[in-house]
């Protein structure tokens, strides 16, 4: 894993974001190198799933700067469509279109944003679904699928846009066990590949064997940050402490 | 009643009806979507313009609002002479009732969908955005698909009473059923129940229609392991 060359490709600088009153992130910063791969962890409701939303845009943030791939997104003018080609999200509740089979999920961006050819668009489809090991299930509807499989779906359907990240955010936190693992060697494959992935996620096995770099947020600040190694093992914040004693 | 006369009346009254619901079913739904999406703009003055328009066609009888098209809009509209001796409105009475009643059962519709589109989830708009769809492309390959089963049910009652409530074009003297059939017991007081048993199974087999289309509609979108 040599990245310590990589050009950054996400970098977030001192950002701020409020709901109403509330203050979710307080000043928060990390940079993200091409082909890294990130794990943000933290308490529900520290911000982590905020801050992974600030990064395509689907939150505005109020203080502070974003650029992803050179894109900078507090440009009043930001391209949305420009962004959102370059950075593909997975959600928890997968958010497939329950009226398209799987197939049709993957090609309808690829055709109608970037104006693929519909041919093309449906081979590199099958081939996703293949990537996904999901071959034989492209004509399923979301409803006929398992929570592990629609998942699967919604990060080939994000890959079809050819990102150059990829956000997941809490993808495994709606699936049964067994499928959680699935999903994970899926997004393991990418990580392999060289795909930049951040993830927002709950999975410390996973964060410890696959993140190149783990960040711990809290009460909508990052208390503390490292390599999975020196992260887990010595830790040296209390809130670090207490929340990895709770969960391993 | 067998008269050819008066069978004529009442054939070509039923014919007249079914063009009015036809033309109205189909623009007030045109309207309903259209307003559905207007109302989802970022403009302050188009969701405004939207809900006026609502409140003014939901909250008014839909009687006034047909005469008041008919006598007051229809004094403005341009004429043309065919033979340069008469002066016809461009816009009829049968015009002026598809306008009128299109819009009023178009502002139930706007609501109605608005309320499927509120019942598809926000993650599901934001998967769409998330994947670069413009807000007219989420609109109309995500949500509007998705809102539209949720609506059905309330499109299907609101479009039956909007071709029950084509009747009152006869107060603008369209020859629909209604207007035909009073005409005939207006001639022959004897007939007059056998015509309104009439109006009233004819009205029964037309919603019937209606609603077993929309039914055949509703199934035939039914989504795979969605929903029930």
């Amino acid at each position: 894993m040599l990245k310590k060359n990589a050009e950054t490709i996400v970098s977030i600088r001192d950002v701020h974001k409020s709901f109403g009153q509330l203050e979710v992130l307080k000043g928060v910063s990390l940079d993200v190198k091409k082909g890294e791969v990130i794990c943000v962890i933290g308490p529900s409701g520290s911000g982590k799933s905020t801050l992974i939303r600030c990064i395509n845009a689907l939150n505005n943030i109020q203080g502070g700067e974003i650029n992803v791939c050179g894109i900078d997104l507090t440009d009043p003018k930001l391209d949305k469509l420009e962004l959102r080609k370059r950075v593909g999200m997975v959600f928890q509740q997968y958010n497939l279109f329950p009226h398209k089979t799987a197939l049709e999920n993957i090609i309808m961006a690829p055709t109608m944003v970037l104006k693929q050819d519909r041919a093309a668009s449906e081979k590199r489809a099958f081939e996703l679904m293949q990537k996904v090991r999901l071959e034989g299930k492209e004509h399923a509807y979301p409803g006929e699928l398992s929570g592990g499989q629609q998942q699967r779906v919604a990060i080939a359907r994000s890959l079809a846009m050819n990102p150059d990240v990829m956000l997941f955010d809490e993808v495994t936190a709606a699936l049964d066990p067994e499928t959680v693992k699935e999903v994970l060697v899926t997004i393991k494959d990418l990580a392999q590949e060289g795909m930049t992935c951040i993830l927002v996620t709950h999975e410390m096995g996973f964060a410890r064997e696959v993140a190149d770099h783990i960040y711990f947020t809290d009460n909508g600040v990052i208390v503390e940050h490292g390599p999975p190694k020196t992260f887990f093992n010595k830790a040296k914040d209390p809130r670090t402490k207490e929340f990895l004693s709770q969960i391993l | 009643m067998y008269e050819p006369v008066q069978q004529g009346k009442i054939l070509s009254g039923i014919w007249m009806t079914i063009i009015l619901s036809f033309y109205c079913l189909i623009l007030s739904v045109v309207i309903g979507i259209v307003g559905a999406f207007a109302q989802g703009s970022k403009n302050r003055f188009i969701r405004g313009f939207v809900q006026g328009y609502i409140q003014f066609f939901r909250n008014t009888p839909p009687y006034v609002q047909l005469l008041f098209f008919y006598f007051a809009l229809g004094q403005f509209t341009p004429t043309f002479s065919p033979d340069g001796w008469l002066e016809v409105p461009i816009i009829s009475n049968v015009g002026w009732a598809i306008i009128s009643l299109s819009f009023f059962a178009g502002a139930f519709n706007v609501e109605i969908f608005r309320a499927g589109i509120e019942a598809v989830a926000d993650s599901t708009k934001e998967a769409a955005e998330s994947l670069g769809f413009s807000r007219f492309q989420t609109f109309r390959y995500v949500m509007f698909p998705l809102a539209i089963r949720v609506s059905l049910p309330s499109l299907n009652n609101n479009l039956i009473n909007l071709v029950k409530t084509t009747t009152q074009a006869y107060g603008i003297a369209v020859p629909e059923l209604l207007y035909q059939s009073v005409t005939i017991w207006n001639d022959y007081p004897s007939a007059q129940y056998p015509t309104m048993l009439l109006v009233f199974v004819v009205y029964i087999l037309l919603v019937g229609v209606l609603v077993m289309s929309m039914n055949s509609w509703e199934k035939r979108l039914r989504i795979p392991g969605y929903g029930q």
